[in-house]
């Protein structure tokens, strides 16, 4: 049967063809549909993990006791994750073991956009990578035997591109895969530095052995259209390059991105004049062959940055561009925004009110950086706001404790924010850290976590306690407040700026989108009574726009969170009743 | 390469473009076409500009549109129209739902909505077909039709059979909107 499938979609296919039976992941866009697709196979035990670095454990483990497994992540996933990465690649495994990356070329929804080829590089590891749905499905498969044939965990490098576009897979059936039996043996599993030694001698054997696979697999081919000219490339770069060159050169399609073949390239070379190398990111490829003497043209008329195109390739290679025109008027940019009801909008309305400085994180409401509210100074990586915030206080002084917070997600918090909270408290910063509550991993689509109750497959299952474990870890001031409630949030803050001791204010509300959420009904502005002084545009709410100089509320949009009720100077605005009684 | 069809599908995150990318990808695949269809997820989901692209064909490479490469251009909003008019072919289809949504540096009064711009479109010698979307999707029964009605105008510009399409309808909707989707089609395919 044909499907069309996501990239995702189909690597999540492929895990079920290999009978793999045990995922672990954290959601992370481009990555996070392969395993809410491997979800919902009922062969597969399937989890989301507090984290990277815990789901990749979580997938070694299932692998010494010898199941077939897998984890999923994206680019900067990889880097949480990298620790358990580089040692498993001197132990391999027993079961078949794959982790997924999927990078994000131009950062689509990333905070940078690093090559993840560097890691299988470093580590050792044999990367595949994939350029259409049909090769995600069949690289899946074939990651389990290299796996398990050449005794390494197997990295699949996805890009946006890839993990994002549909293309036709045609299904196959589910291998009957019979699970290795656990053979206790020290030697191999146990990595101290008496048994790693001689394993970093296998792990350099490993790559020669992997190199000659490389050479002659079909997954890295020649196709010779008898041009003079020829281009390596792979992933979605090579589609982009069929699509702007054609069959007006010869390609060499690379399947396995590391080890990287040495003869056939050099066989390649000798079959045309003049090679490209086009890779998107980091110059790879270009460097392997600069270091094995073929000469090649790449990052001196390629980018380093952003994602490519069929027409990177046509500017960058001197062929003609198609046509195009555009409308003779300014377009005013449409960025994203908070969405109607959001709970974050009150909580960062209060904080810009406050003038403090705004430690931030990775979320949804990484957007409260944007105008009107404004309300973020820094932004790193999952769990850093908690952290920074403590190296600012201890930084500047006393009096910054008092003018300073962190706003950190509730899922954000579990991945990475209880360490650096635990740092706050043992090394004594005042610090104010606010855990904005939404019952849900929000940014990438609601995904349930371990604050909210339930697993992956909607099973009920234990929750934890915010504010318990912030007691526990030594957390004196514990708040709980809602974030419609402005007075009431402002009040809140400012009581936990003043106070002593280190303080958690949990700002609590599920995210508006969520299915279970009652909205109230749509609110709208009294014509006669609004003056037009625009003091409800300050939460930056898509539902209010001006019209003839008065505030005016979408009914469509309009969810009646009510915040914008309590920032009117003259009460214009209320529900429909409301409005037509005063 | 020729016979490659490009439609690139915009809108506001939120709008459903995605559904329309999957009804159409779905389609032509039924065709027994070549499809590619690249989808948006994650930051810009969130009421930010969002842009889907479909190709088919004998055989489709890359799953993105350039500039200068959409055959039709399906827009369920002017503005967002106006924004991607760069990557329709000159003299290619237009397809916009007349409806306006006012991006946010227009809602804080940072930005006009540009006016005429469908005017403007034509000027640039597109092919423009503007429907009010929302008015015929209710006249079907639901403001939620605006996705099939649409649809339904492409559907005539790309002259393909209509029989594909409400077999596909007939497929993908829950039995109970069957008749009401098909008469959205309808709605959109005449639309003048």
């Amino acid at each position: 049967m044909k499907e069309l499938l996501l990239g995702n979609e189909a690597v999540a296919r492929g895990l079920y063809e290999a009978g793999v039976t045990v995922v672990s992941s954290y959601p992370g866009t481009p990555s996070t549909e392969i395993t809410e697709t491997a979800a919902k196979y009922n062969e597969i035990y399937c989890e989301w993990a507090p984290n990277e670095k815990v789901a990749m454990e979580t997938a070694s483990g299932a692998s010494f006791g010898g199941a077939r497994s897998f984890c999923a992540m994206k680019h900067v996933g990889l880097n949480v994750a990298a620790d358990p990465l580089f040692t498993m690649s001197y132990i391999g495994v027993n079961g078949g073991m794959v982790a997924a990356v999927a990078d994000d070329p131009s950062m689509h929804s990333s905070q940078n956009e690093q090559d993840s080829r560097h890691y299988a590089i470093a580590a050792k590891l044999p990367m595949l990578e994939p350029s259409d749905s049909a090769e995600c499905r069949d690289f899946t498969k074939l990651a389990y035997s290299l796996s398990e044939q050449f005794d390494t965990p197997v990295l699949l490098r996805l890009t946006t591109r890839i993990s994002h576009s549909r293309s036709i897979v045609e299904l196959e059936e589910r291998e009957n895969y019979e699970q290795k039996p656990y053979v206790k043996c020290p030697q191999k599993n146990v990595m101290l530095p008496a048994f790693a030694k001689p394993k970093h001698v296998k792990v350099e054997e490993r790559t020669k052995k992997l190199i000659e696979w490389a050479e002659t697999s079909p997954i890295n081919r020649i196709e010779d259209n008898g041009s003079r000219i020829g281009v390596i490339a792979a992933g979605s770069v090579y589609q982009y390059a069929r699509e702007a060159l054609g069959d007006t050169v010869s390609y060499l399609k690379i399947g396995m991105i590391n080890p990287l073949p040495v003869e056939l390239i050099k066989k390649f070379a000798s079959m045309v004049d003049k090679v490209y190398v086009i890779e998107e990111l980091d110059d790879i490829i270009e460097t392997h062959c600069r270091k094995h003497g073929v000469s090649v043209i790449g990052k001196e008329i390629f980018p380093l940055c952003g994602e490519f195109s069929q027409n990177t390739i046509r500017q960058c290679m001197g062929v003609a561009l198609p046509e195009s025109s555009k409308v003779e008027a300014e377009i005013p940019a449409r960025p994203p925004v908070m969405c109607c009801g959001c709970p974050h909008r009150g909580l960062f309305y209060v904080l810009k009110k406050l003038k403090l400085y705004v430690s931030g994180d990775i979320g949804c409401y990484t957007l409260g950086a944007s105008a009107p509210l404004s309300a973020m100074d820094t932004s790193i990586c999952m769990g850093a706001s908690v952290s920074a915030l403590h190296g600012y206080n201890k930084a500047v002084g006393p009096d910054a404790e008092k003018k300073s917070v962190a706003v950190i997600g509730d899922s954000t918090f579990i991945h990475s924010g209880i360490t650096s909270l635990i740092d706050i408290a043992y090394n004594k910063s005042n610090s104010v850290v606010i855990i904005l509550d939404n019952s849900i991993t929000g940014m990438t689509g609601h995904q349930q976590n371990p604050t909210t109750g339930y697993t992956i497959k909607g099973d009920p299952t234990a929750a934890v306690n915010l504010e318990s474990l912030c007691h526990a870890v030594g957390i004196p001031n514990v708040r709980v407040c809602d974030p419609y409630n402005l007075k009431e949030m402002e009040k809140t803050v400012r009581e936990e700026l003043a106070s002593d001791g280190a303080s958690v204010i949990i700002s609590r509300r599920p995210c508006a989108l969520l299915k279970y959420v009652k909205h109230n009904p749509p609110l709208r502005v009294d014509p006669n009574k609004c003056i037009g002084c625009k003091a409800c545009f300050g939460i930056a709410c898509p539902a209010i726009s001006l019209r003839d100089g008065k505030a005016e509320i979408d009914r469509t949009q309009c969810v009646g969170c009510g915040v914008c009720e309590g920032l009117c100077p003259k009460q214009a605005i209320g529900s429909e009743q409301e409005v037509a009684e005063k | 390469m020729s016979n490659v069809k490009s439609i690139l599908i915009v809108g506001v995150g939120g709008q459903g473009t995605l559904l329309a990318s999957r009804l159409l990808g779905g389609a032509m695949m039924d065709e027994g076409y070549d499809v590619k269809v690249s989808e948006v997820h994650g930051m810009s989901q969130r009421g930010g500009s969002v842009e889907t692209y479909v190709r088919y064909g004998d055989k489709v490479y890359s799953p993105l549109i350039s500039l200068g490469e959409a055959d039709v251009l399906l827009a369920f909003e002017q503005l967002e129209a106006a924004r991607y008019l760069p990557y329709l072919k000159k003299g290619g289809h237009i397809v916009v739902n007349t409806q306006k949504m006012d991006p946010m540096p227009v809602v804080a009064g940072n930005a006009q909505y540009p006016q005429g711009l469908l005017d403007k479109m034509s000027e640039q010698g597109a092919n423009v077909l503007a429907i009010d979307a929302l008015s015929l999707a209710e006249q079907a029964g639901s403001a939620k039709a605006v996705n099939v009605v649409l649809i339904g105008a492409l559907a005539k510009r790309l002259g393909t059979d209509k029989e594909i399409w409400l077999r596909t309808i007939e497929k993908t909707v829950p039995p109970k909107f069957i008749e009401m989707n098909k008469k959205a089609f309808e709605l959109g395919y005449n639309a003048e």
